[in-house]
């Protein structure tokens, strides 16, 4: 299966992506410069996580403009998975594929550690492998990460059932402490309608690796591997 | 012509930052600070001659760039 990872300038999870991506699905993905206006055709989009064009204006602003994310609208209205973390779940919402807005963290920090997430739902393709209302671990770094939706989106998404992770503590209960961006509603990741783009503001890629202290990240890129392969 | 446009939080969305100059001012002993929103100004040269013609235009940028209209409002002032 071939996959494809966006690279804008400032990206800086773009090379993680490309690993975890290479360990799951096998093949070398396809790093796509932000500049290119197509392609390959691809099973599988990452739009990685980092400061795209400095975070000028709002995080994934500029980004959500350049030529490869009308690429990857269309392919994403086409059907094909995309994966939106960090930045790249900013840049998915400036680019209308999924609807809120990452704001500025509650706390004014950029907040850097492990924090646990629940698991809303695990039928979509991104979570069979994890159970349903368990949580697992995944690190976060970010400084605009805060979910804001308005009371109707807030309630469409709830409706549709399109919530896709709440941060919670390490048994799963939600809570202000275990919130750590101030995010609306505890949410940390969503869907879009068709369930095949995830945006999320941790980062799964960075903890498939023991070495590296975890890997509750990687039933995400099994799960996707089983998903796409049926 | 200048455009001027100010870029603000909605009124209800939550403005951290905002909230902690607010703070900051009253460490400073300047009480009586009921509120505090802080925005953004973006300032435009542009060709354009035409006050309206040019009012639409900026509309048009602060709608698909300037401000994200989910969270955030926006104010064209024209100077001609």
């Amino acid at each position: 299966m071939k996959t494809a990872v966006i690279v804008f300038p400032g990206s800086n999870c773009d090379r993680d992506a490309q690993v975890a991506l290479k360990a799951s699905f096998g093949g070398e993905p396809v790093m796509v410069w932000h500049g290119d206006a197509d392609m390959p055709a691809v099973d599988m989009i990452v739009v990685p996580g980092g400061f795209s064009y400095g975070d000028y204006l709002r995080s994934g602003a500029m980004a959500a403009t350049s030529p490869i994310m009308r690429e990857v609208v269309k392919r994403a209205n086409a059907g094909v998975p995309v994966l939106g973390i960090c930045n790249g779940f900013q840049i998915l919402t400036e680019s209308g594929l999924l609807p809120g807005a990452l704001m500025r963290n509650a706390g004014l920090k950029f907040v850097c550690r492990d924090v646990h997430l629940r698991i809303e739902r695990n039928d979509t393709m991104f979570t069979s492998r994890y159970t349903q209302n368990t949580a697992i671990r995944i690190p976060i770094a970010h400084h605009d990460g805060n979910y804001f939706a308005d009371a109707d989106t807030l309630a469409m998404l709830k409706g549709e059932n399109r919530i896709a992770f709440r941060y919670c503590d390490g048994n799963g209960n939600l809570s202000d402490d275990a919130n750590p961006n101030g995010s609306i509603d505890h949410i940390a990741g969503i869907y879009n309608e068709k369930l095949n783009v995830l945006g999320m503001m941790p980062h799964p890629e960075r903890l498939m690796d023991p070495a590296l202290g975890g890997t509750d990240g990687t039933a995400l890129f099994e799960g996707l591997v089983e998903a796409l392969a049926a | 012509m200048k455009a001027k446009v100010h870029v603000m939080l909605k009124n209800g969305v939550l403005d951290p930052q905002g909230k902690a100059v607010e703070n900051a001012l009253g460490s400073l002993g300047f009480d009586g600070v009921q509120d505090v929103r802080q925005g953004k100004v973006i300032e435009l040269t542009l060709n354009e001659t035409d006050i309206e013609t040019a009012r639409t235009n900026v509309a048009q940028m602060c709608e698909k760039l300037l401000a994200n209209t989910v969270i955030e409002n926006y104010a064209i002032e024209i100077e001609g």
